[in-house]
């Protein structure tokens, strides 16, 4: 008779630390990780956001003195900035980084992630990334203002706003992030394949976990393209090698450079970009298949599809990345590959889709606000998923590229619904992590306004890069070609820009008011089975458990099930045995 | 629990497939570190690769001629040219540095704490005196005008990308050399005395992932 095996974490005593610093500044416990991740991400996504909206008052009103200060440096800085911040540091950092590390270790019913130190170290160094980006505005020629996937040539010949300082600070924060995601990343992986409780299988863990699981890894193999392109380009920038640069001459002076491949850093770049996509996307389909499946009181439809997609998701993501360079100047017949392995991420992502619908199909749906966002979500990602066969198709994309479709589309597809998704979890979970409930009402409101405006924001987009308008001007100047309708469609889009960004005052708010003054939060408010919501104390103390760790006896999806008294049948109750 | 006898006589797709869908661990018997350490490597692995993919496309793009690496890479010994003698030195002596820390590693099995020591010291010597010998060959290289930025034999990308890639190796060896000496003093000083060593072999991991990257730079930059 073999030996029964124990959960290691129940044989090793925690280390409790006795101090408030250890507790809650460089603390080892990672939902106090999570909440130093999420603070940390939302911070610097406000500075986002208000990037976004001094781009918009200027696409829209061109010329107005209040806009003055606004040269065509800063627009171009405010771009760049606007979207590395969005997809790195917030969302990669909010939904692997705050999400990641609260979920992991309670939904795998372990006392904390395999290696809390490493662990708290990682969100230091990603604080240390953002304090190296936000430097770059105080650098000598502020930030770099090369777009956020900084193409070489342009990238470092003068005529770009920070060309030469901005673009280092850009390249040395990225390299940074990516040791700090590389910790906390071993992390979760390793958390999710070795520290899972008793009972608990892979196909018993609920989809979130496998979300975070598979993004995670997606991470760890993407981000080494961008390290080493950050590494060539800065090498290119201050030793003057050509790995990146091809012969040019730029303001009437040839450089010195030659013989290098721009193309090399596009194919670099995307091979690490295109899967960036799913490491952001894959957790929100994680925490979507949650919420639906909780709140809509049915069991998700077809779990182990919904696995095996996220995997599929996730191994297509890497075969696919060429299809953002169309029209770089590569290969023409290399596109239909690319086309075709794109196109065929549509069958597992289409897949998710209708489980979600058919998980919702006679279902018991609770109107929540963690549900309307789970409901706002799937909603987006269908549109933003369709536009983008538009744009994965080789003779369709030509046409539409570098317009506001490309915007619009990606904007849908992982701008919004990612940040849905972030948006709906905080709302499922912060009765949790804080033991408070969020104010219902102003969590209502908070959605209607980011719900209904984003799709004023966005929509008209797609009209706007239909008739052609291009992406990226400062103004169009004397290449106003295109109709009367298109300028005061772009009025009405700040419009609705600036309502959605005040609009998530009253989110902060709610965060800030219900976490001293919101209803107490029982230990299961939503009636939900998986892990985090049976442990013993709302919100957990350091190491979660008793002194025994939890035992799984079923998936974490049980709701309504036929014979049974309950609505809902936790993970931790053992199944009865069969007549 | 699965009876051991049993347990034998499996297919390795058997013990595979209950492996992954058991609970609590995936790798029955794999501590976390080691775990983990295998995890960093894959994603180093691509680190590596790109570099190297890099190099690829260098080859192939650029508008002057590539030097010849016989001539480059050669040394002369008492007025005889000899193509790639100091490579053969170092790779030897990195391939060597991989035996004396497979047998560290089975030293720390058998709990022999000096033995892990003194062969862990030997592994960091034998890596030390590897990147001294890289030091060497870069001083030359420099000697002759090669820069990064700058090659007399021709295209400029050779000096970029040979500087960049070996650098980025060589960097490896040392924080190896450096994590080596580190364990070594820990395990003398009993600090794995309660585990089952297994931190030797992690660190072999690492080790011996830097050796085998050095074959393939070995084989692209310099039988190429």
């Amino acid at each position: 008779m073999a030996t029964v095996e124990v959960p290691y974490q129940e044989t090793v005593p925690l280390h409790h630390p006795k101090t408030w610093i250890g507790k809650y500044i460089f603390s080892q416990d990672h939902k106090i990780i999570a909440v130093q991740y999420g603070i940390t991400a939302m911070a610097v996504g406000l500075v986002a956001l208000i990037l976004s909206e001094f781009m918009r008052l200027q696409i829209a009103f061109p010329g107005w003195e209040f806009m003055n200060f606004f040269t065509a440096d800063h627009y171009y800085q405010a771009i760049t900035m606007h979207g590395m911040i969005m997809v790195i540091y917030l969302l990669t950092a909010f939904l692997l980084g705050a999400f990641g590390n609260f979920c992991v270790p309670l939904m795998c019913g372990a006392r904390d992630m395999v290696f809390p130190f490493v662990n708290m170290l990682s969100y230091w160094v990603y604080l240390l990334s953002v304090i190296i980006l936000m430097i770059s505005y105080f650098v000598p020629g502020g930030p770099t203002g090369a777009g956020w996937t900084l193409y070489p040539p342009q990238t470092i010949t003068a005529g770009t706003p920070g060309f030469d300082w901005g673009i280092a600070t850009m390249l040395i924060s990225l390299a940074v992030f990516i040791v700090a995601f590389t910790m906390g990343g071993l992390n979760y992986i390793t958390t999710i394949l070795q520290a899972r409780t008793r009972g608990l299988t892979l196909m018993r863990m609920p989809l979130t976990v496998w979300g975070i699981f598979i993004a995670t890894f997606l991470g760890l193999i993407a981000f080494p393209a961008l390290f080493v392109s950050a590494v060539m380009m800065l090498l290119d920038n201050f030793l003057g090698t050509s790995f990146f640069m091809p012969a040019v001459v730029s303001l009437g002076q040839k450089l010195d450079y030659s013989g290098g491949q721009p193309l090399l850093f596009q194919h670099l770049f995307w091979f690490f970009g295109h899967p960036e996509v799913y490491i952001v996307a894959l957790p929100a389909f994680g925490v979507i298949s949650d919420l639906i499946s909780v709140h809509a009181r049915k069991n998700i439809f077809g779990y182990r599809m919904m696995v095996w997609a996220i995997v599929a998701i996730g191994a297509l993501s890497l075969i696919v990345w060429a299809h953002h360079m169309y029209v770089a100047g590569m290969h023409p017949s290399f596109g239909f590959f690319f086309a075709t392995t794109t196109l065929i991420i549509a069958v597992p992502t289409a897949l998710k889709v209708y489980n979600w619908i058919l998980t919702l199909w006679r279902a018991n749906i609770r109107i929540t606000v963690p549900m309307l966002f789970a409901l706002a979500f799937v909603l987006t990602f269908i549109v933003g998923g369709i536009t983008g066969l538009f744009l994965g198709n080789v003779i369709i994309d030509i046409p539409l590229s570098d317009t506001y479709f490309v915007v619009a589309h990606f904007h849908m597809v992982m701008g919004v619904s990612p940040i849905l998704a972030i948006f709906g979890g905080i709302y499922h979970w912060y009765p949790k992590l804080t033991g408070r409930m969020l104010n219902d009402t102003i969590g209502r409101i908070h959605f209607y306004f980011t719900f209904i405006g984003t799709y004023a924001i966005y929509f008209p987009m797609h009209y706007l890069g239909f008739i052609g308008v291009p992406r990226r001007y400062y103004e169009t100047g004397i290449s106003e070609f295109y109709p009367i309708a298109a300028h005061n469609l772009n009025k009405f889009i700040t419009i609705a820009a600036l309502i959605v960004g005040i609009s998530q005052v009253l989110f902060i708010y709610n965060l800030v008011h219900s976490y001293f003054k919101g209803k107490k939060a029982p230990a299961n408010p939503w009636g939900a089975n998986s892990l985090e919501w049976c442990t013993p104390e709302t919100p957990p103390r350091h190491g979660n458990w008793e002194d025994r760790l939890p035992t799984v006896h079923r998936w974490a999806y049980d709701f309504g099930v036929p014979g049974e008294e309950k609505d809902h049948i936790p993970q931790t109750v053992p199944r009865r045995k069969a007549n | 629990m699965t009876d051991t006898t049993l347990s034998t006589q499996e297919s390795i797709f058997t013990s595979t497939a209950r492996d992954w869908s058991s609970d609590m661990s995936t790798f029955k018997g794999v501590p976390w570190g080691k775990a983990m350490m295998w995890i960093f490597l894959l994603s180093d692995t691509f680190i590596f690769t790109c570099f190297l993919v890099g190099y690829m496309v260098m080859r192939m793009t650029v508008t002057e001629p590539w030097p010849v690496a016989s001539e480059v890479f050669a040394l002369t010994v008492w007025g005889v040219s000899v193509p790639l003698l100091l490579i053969a030195i170092m790779t030897f002596i990195l391939i060597t540095s991989s035996g004396t820390m497979a047998m560290a590693v089975n030293m720390g099995y058998q709990r022999r704490k000096w033995a892990v020591f003194w062969l862990m010291v030997a592994t960091a010597a034998l890596g030390a005196s590897f990147v001294g010998m890289q030091c060497f060959e870069w001083t030359k290289l420099i000697l002759e005008r090669v820069r990064p930025w700058y090659n007399p034999m021709g295209a400029p990308q050779f000096g970029s990308i040979f500087f960049m890639v070996t650098g980025f190796h060589g960097l490896h060896v040392s924080v190896g050399v450096a994590y080596l000496l580190i364990v070594a003093t820990r395990v003398v000083r009993g600090k794995y005395d309660h585990t089952n060593f297994e931190i030797v072999e992690i660190t072999g991991l690492y080790w011996h992932f830097v050796d085998l990257v050095w074959v393939f730079i070995f084989a692209f930059f310099y039988l190429w």
